[in-house]
């Protein structure tokens, strides 16, 4: 336990100097790292929001949705496949999450099935290997076929239309001008947005909170919305509501001419003629022919724009639109208009999102965090050291040495791993100063025993460290399961904790190990051909007598 | 000035307490702690924070002194139910603070959680008037929190469970039941301690508690492990003597590695914001309650289930294999 082998020494002091070079630019100023050469590491630790003072939005995806779309979708294909097999339908709806379709000839039946089961895909990829198909069809009572999505197909879908979002949101928060924004997804179903040095969310929320899904919808020629009341929607048709404003509800196609996503360009303007806010959009190339095609054959009928399933305005078509680019009014203001612009602009959302979580700290109350952190880890680190030294004398120093290459390997290992620090964080690393110097309060006490019960000095500090290593991995093993727990299971302020916690008890291992051994090592080698006196003050048992011991 | 270079060893050796003898006391000590810590949680309950309640919590600042009673009553008259108003201790120089709590709301008809709860904050935030800035908003949505409150508790649970199978396959089963015993009684106590002085039990007190698992059992480890040298050396003692042996030895190791932490926490304590008071009060009073139990409760425990006395050279020799493979360290058998 008292060699080192050169090579070994010269790594160990090699592993100190790579620490600093790690942790030396986590203290100097982003823009003065950057003209750093590039041999010198550059890799800074983050401060979290809790310190730098931001905004945390957890957001819920409404899984509701997307199953709902996804089923609209299924009931149009089903209905397209059978019509091109030239199979006659009688009805096709959607109850209890899955879609009936009841066909004209029960005969048809099995070739009905066939067509549809064509719908069905494999779920899973490549890389997670395949989980079955997303749909399940089978032959119902009278003709009936039902489709009904897969759990794992749903999933698949949910998973799909998360990685939507997050592009989605991403887009327009960065139309806010906000550059640090991380947007992560998190479960299934979630999505953490932080923004650094954010205040006031109520603008990021309004901006987020619609999915701003524009929709071009053909309206019935003859029958008014009233009419369908009383009776029933034609098949293929059904009744929007109008939105907030004067807007009457429209009986329309629901399947739209064309969908937002193929929008070009999306813009606030004002109105020529009457100076109110409105949007100017252009179509990409397939939208703009869709449309064209649209407003040639339906001249001086209406038709209605639809925004989340809301019609916001239902204009009268004089000319065919081929220009692939038009104007939404519908009682706007300036800032409504300018906000669906960039909704419009950023792609819709596939499902709603909900704020379930936020959390948002002023950046005054980061920097009084980041001084109480500092102050602390300040002052117990003094205590501790005060302790030590009092308690170890010389070993105690080695072991303060220890600790203080302990917290400067903490710091590295986050620069180069690239983890935050929190607040939770930094009192995870106050925690480690106190567990650091615990191992060798280990070690040093059982050199202590040793000494007494008669050993040399120099086979007490032998034994003392060899006996004292079990017991250190033991008892540091345990916390460092609670440590992983906390990091597997914990969000937010635990995982910032569990980080340094788990690291600091790496390193505490490491340094009390290496650095504070090799300090002694060094000290006994320096001692060398003098007479070796006891490093510890230790009080004899009475029956033993006290002396020096030559080495 | 020899002491700073040999520093002070000023706790007493090679103390025989008769702790195991007196083990009833103990025992009699923590039950009675145990029941008054089972009867607040099941008469007062736990006051919960934002994170497990739901609701929102507002931190504020004011340059000059805050009038509690007026800001409660001003808020009181909102209208958006249960509101609390606690004056916090700030950093030095920088005013006085108050955190201010709002229940979670009842969605409406037309208005969701999340907006019947932005609503309230924005009542909250127009009534505090000029002098106020506010410093801190979390808000927790009913799903959040009770999510957070199932995480938690499956937190604690799982690593208990993770730490009793690593102690069951570094001893025996014994060391584990009683490892585990006199953790649950560590935790079940702290908790107790927070229904007592009614601090706020927020995620940030969750992981407090999980680390004082892993560090409360990180002092029985310590004790247990002279337990096993001690059962291999001495092969005849008695295991009342041999228990209070190994404990009376890793003493001054078991009160001192726990001083080193208990100076640091005691740091964020005294200097921390209120984010970390709980946490860090969580931590302090671990720290105690775990020293308490690895000297004084694990231990009878172990004499409880009993233990095996055959310890071979083979089973986890690794930690005394200098020992294993020598001479015993002492002929004299400290008897007393």
């Amino acid at each position: 336990m008292l060699h080192f082998t050169r090579w070994k020494q010269i790594a160990i002091v090699l592993s100190v100097l790579v620490g600093i070079a790690f942790v030396v630019p986590s203290f100097f100023a982003k823009e003065t790292v950057a003209n750093w050469p590039w041999f010198v590491p550059h890799q800074q630790i983050s401060l979290g929001l809790d310190l730098r003072g931001g905004a945390h939005l957890l957001l819920s995806m409404e899984t509701a949705d997307v199953r709902k779309d996804w089923l609209d979708t299924l009931r149009d294909d089903a209905r397209r496949r059978l019509r091109d097999a030239k199979i006659g339908i009688s009805s096709v709806g959607i109850s209890n999450g899955a879609i009936q379709v009841r066909l004209a000839k029960i005969e048809d039946s099995d070739a009905a099935l066939k067509e549809l089961r064509g719908l069905a895909q494999q779920t899973g990829d490549l890389i997670r290997g395949f989980a079955g198909t997303d749909l399940d069809v089978r032959k119902a009572e009278g003709g009936v076929i039902v489709i009904t999505p897969t759990e794992a197909g749903l999933q698949h879908r949910i998973t799909d239309a998360i990685s939507a979002a997050i592009e989605t949101v991403r887009r327009r928060v960065d139309f806010t001008g906000t550059t640090e924004a991380q947007i992560v997804r998190q479960g299934s179903d979630r999505i953490l947005v932080q923004v650094p040095g954010l205040q006031d969310t109520a603008p990021l929320k309004e901006l987020i909170g619609k999915t701003a899904r524009l929709t071009f919808h053909e309206v019935h020629p003859t029958m008014s919305a009233e009419e369908a009341r009383k009776t029933r929607p034609p098949t293929g048709y059904r009744i929007y509501p109008g939105s907030d404003r004067e807007e009457a509800e429209q009986l329309l196609r629901e399947t739209p001419v064309v969908r937002g996503d193929e929008l070009k360009t999306a813009a606030p303007a004002f109105d020529q003629q009457t100076h109110e806010p409105i949007i100017t959009f252009t179509f990409n190339g397939s939208g703009a022919r869709k449309f064209g095609d649209f407003t040639k054959t339906h001249v001086g009928m209406p038709f209605a724009i639809v925004l989340d399933d809301k019609v916001i305005s239902a204009p009268v078509i004089r000319d065919a639109i081929l220009g692939g680019s038009g104007q939404i009014s519908g009682s706007f203001t300036v800032e409504t208009a300018n906000q669906l612009a960039i909704q419009l602009r950023s792609g819709a959302l596939p499902a709603k999102l909900t704020v379930i979580e936020e959390r948002v700290v002023g950046a005054s109350l980061g920097q009084d965090s980041i001084e109480a952190g500092k102050l602390a880890a300040v002052v117990g680190g003094i205590a501790v050291a005060a302790f030590m030294i009092f308690a170890y004398g010389l070993l105690g120093v080695f072991a303060v040495i220890g600790a203080a290459i302990h917290v400067l390997f903490v710091l590295a290992i986050m620069a180069v791993i690239g983890s935050t620090m929190t607040l939770p964080g930094i009192a995870g690393i106050v925690l480690t100063i106190g567990m650091a110097v615990d191992a060798n309060v280990l070690i040093n006490e059982r050199i202590r025993e040793e000494l007494r019960h008669g050993r040399t000095p120099i086979s007490a500090i032998e034994t003392g460290f060899s006996r004292a290593y079990g017991t250190i991995i033991d008892s540091q093993l345990t916390t460092f399961i609670a440590g992983l727990v906390m990091f597997w299971l914990g969000s937010g302020p635990i995982r910032g904790f569990a980080v340094t916690l788990t690291l600091g008890i790496m390193t505490t291992v490491y340094t009390a190990f290496t650095i504070s051994r090799l300090l002694v090592v060094w000290w006994l080698n320096y001692q060398k051909g003098r007479k070796v006196e006891a490093p510890l003050a230790y009080k004899p048992p009475p029956s033993w007598k006290t002396g020096g011991v030559r080495t | 000035m020899s002491f700073l270079f040999k520093g002070v060893d000023f706790f007493p050796h090679d103390t025989r307490w008769k702790i195991i003898e007196r083990r009833y006391i103990f025992i009699g000590i923590s039950w009675a702690l145990a029941v008054l810590a089972a009867v607040l949680l099941m008469t007062r309950g736990l006051n919960y924070g934002v994170d497990f309640k739901g609701g929102s919590l507002i931190e504020v600042q004011s340059k000059g002194a805050i009038d509690i009673g007026d800001l409660r009553s001003r808020l009181d008259r909102l209208g958006i139910g249960d509101v609390q108003v606690q004056a916090i201790a700030q950093a030095v120089g920088s005013g006085s603070g108050a955190l201010i709590r709002v229940a979670q709301q009842v969605p409406t008809k037309d208005l969701s959680e999340e907006k019947v709860q932005a609503a309230a904050n924005d009542k909250v935030k127009g009534a505090l008037g000029a002098d106020l800035e506010v410093r801190r908003i979390e808000i927790v949505g009913p799903t959040v929190s009770s999510e957070l409150k199932r995480t938690g508790v499956i937190a604690v649970v799982a690593s208990m469970f993770g730490i009793l199978l690593y102690v069951w396959f570094r001893f025996e089963w014994q060391f584990a039941v009683a490892a585990i015993l006199a953790l649950s009684h560590d935790v079940f106590i702290t908790v107790g301690m927070f229904s007592l002085l009614w601090y706020e039990f927020d995620l940030s007190v969750v992981a407090a508690i999980l680390t004082l698992a892993g560090y409360s059992i990180n002092d029985t480890v310590v004790v247990f492990d002279r337990i096993r040298e001690n059962l291999r050396r001495y092969k005849r003692m008695p295991l009342i003597e041999l228990l209070n042996l190994s404990i009376n030895e890793t003493l001054s190791r078991t009160v001192l590695t726990s001083v080193t932490t208990a100076l640091a926490v005691l740091a964020l304590y005294i200097f921390g914001t209120a984010v970390i008071h709980g946490f860090s009060f969580a931590m302090l009073f671990g720290i105690i309650i775990g020293t308490y139990s690895s000297i004084f409760v694990a231990a009878p425990f172990l004499l409880l289930f009993g233990v095996k006395r055959e310890w071979g050279g083979t089973a986890a020799a690794a930690p005394a294999k200098s020992d294993a493979a020598g001479k015993p360290r002492r002929e004299n058998v400290p008897t007393k």
